[in-house]
């Protein structure tokens, strides 16, 4: 038979096989970043970095404020479709899981500032707190180029869960409940209620 | 798996190669400007149907051609998962056209126009930052 005697034919077969499974792996990779990205183990867990920045009232806001809490890191921006969606969700989950060491954290991208977000936050009625975001900020976190992106940080400051994209509610209520269900690996056995570390 | 290194040099869209154009002073002319947006993406038209997002905007530098006006193609009302409404985008490829006036009093002789696209992009599930890209158009006035 032709194809089988032609020395070319078996490695062509091969190439279009690895380009198939390439693209299959990215593919599903990439479903896999955007939708349940679930609570990664805690020895895959890395530390979330420091940041300073400013919230509306000019304080300075840095996540170490937040020692000890579960909270939920979200880069946002006013022109975002998508970020609109979830923040009514985090609004929710502020309130429902504020009293057991949780908090959101919303950081804007918008390069006008507080002159779009303030107006937007009065307009959605955001409860929980919002920082103006900056580019350094953005690279220590991996670049958040789309949004929104949102970290799941554990009580003992290290990335449990990265969402890029538009997420599932359910997803992101999963791992808060299970992250505020655990106590601080550093107070295992001797739970503090996160509210004596005195974050907002 | 998240890839920030390369999440962050995201760039969706450019500019297709743009021929020199000549002309005489004190003419007009038009001039199609083609764009080339990534497949699974979509811009905010010139005319968004939400107060919120950010607009195609297409601008000149004063120069050798003095805009005019520019034509933007009809846009496409697509529905996405993240908004209520129908919302007004382009996609695929598509083309701008500059109505352009060449001063009368315009030197003779090679030059350039410089534009800026100014756009916001998102797919089905996320944004990226409003971007804007610097068109150069090649002219020689004769």
């Amino acid at each position: 038979m032709f194809v089988l005697r032609s020395g070319w034919f078996l490695p062509a077969v091969v190439i279009a096989l690895m380009i198939g499974f390439i693209n299959f792996e990215k593919s599903h990779s990439f479903r896999n970043s955007v939708k349940a990205a679930s609570l990664k183990a805690d020895k895959e867990r890395k530390t979330a970095p420091e940041f300073e920045l400013k919230d509306a009232d000019g304080k300075t806001v840095r996540l170490s404020d937040y020692k000890g809490k579960v909270v939920l890191l979200d880069f946002w921006a006013t022109w975002c479709g998508p970020c609109k969606i979830e923040i009514p969700w985090f609004i929710g989950f502020e309130r429902k899981y504020k009293d057991q060491g949780f908090a959101v954290i919303g950081v804007s991208m918008d390069e006008e500032g507080w002159s779009v977000v303030k107006p937007f936050v009065s307009e959605l009625a955001i409860n929980y707190r919002i920082l103006q975001g900056s580019d350094t900020t953005a690279q220590l976190y991996g670049g958040v180029d789309a949004l929104p992106t949102t970290f799941l940080i554990d009580r003992d400051g290290k990335i449990a869960a990265t969402h890029v994209g538009l997420a599932g509610k359910d997803d992101f209520e999963d791992g808060i409940k299970k992250l505020v269900e655990r106590p601080s690996a550093g107070l295992a056995g001797r739970f503090v209620p996160a509210v004596l570390f005195g974050a907002n | 798996m998240f890839l920030p290194c390369c999440l962050a040099q995201t760039n969706v869209l450019s500019v297709g190669s743009l021929k020199k154009v000549e002309a005489k002073a004190g003419a007009t002319l038009n001039v199609r400007i083609p764009v080339l947006l990534k497949p699974g993406y979509h811009i905010n038209s010139n005319t968004p149907s939400e107060a919120y997002l950010i607009p195609l905007r297409l601008t000149w530098e004063p120069g050798p051609l003095q805009a005019a006006e520019v034509v933007f193609p009809n846009a496409h009302m697509e529905k996405y998962e993240f908004s209520p409404n129908p919302l007004s985008v382009f996609t695929g490829d598509f083309e701008l056209v500059t109505k352009f006036k060449v001063a009368a009093n315009a030197p003779n002789g090679p030059g350039m126009a410089v534009g800026k696209l100014r756009y916001q992009a998102c797919n089905h599930n996320s944004c990226l930052p409003p971007k804007t890209l610097e068109i150069k158009l090649p002219v020689v006035v004769q």
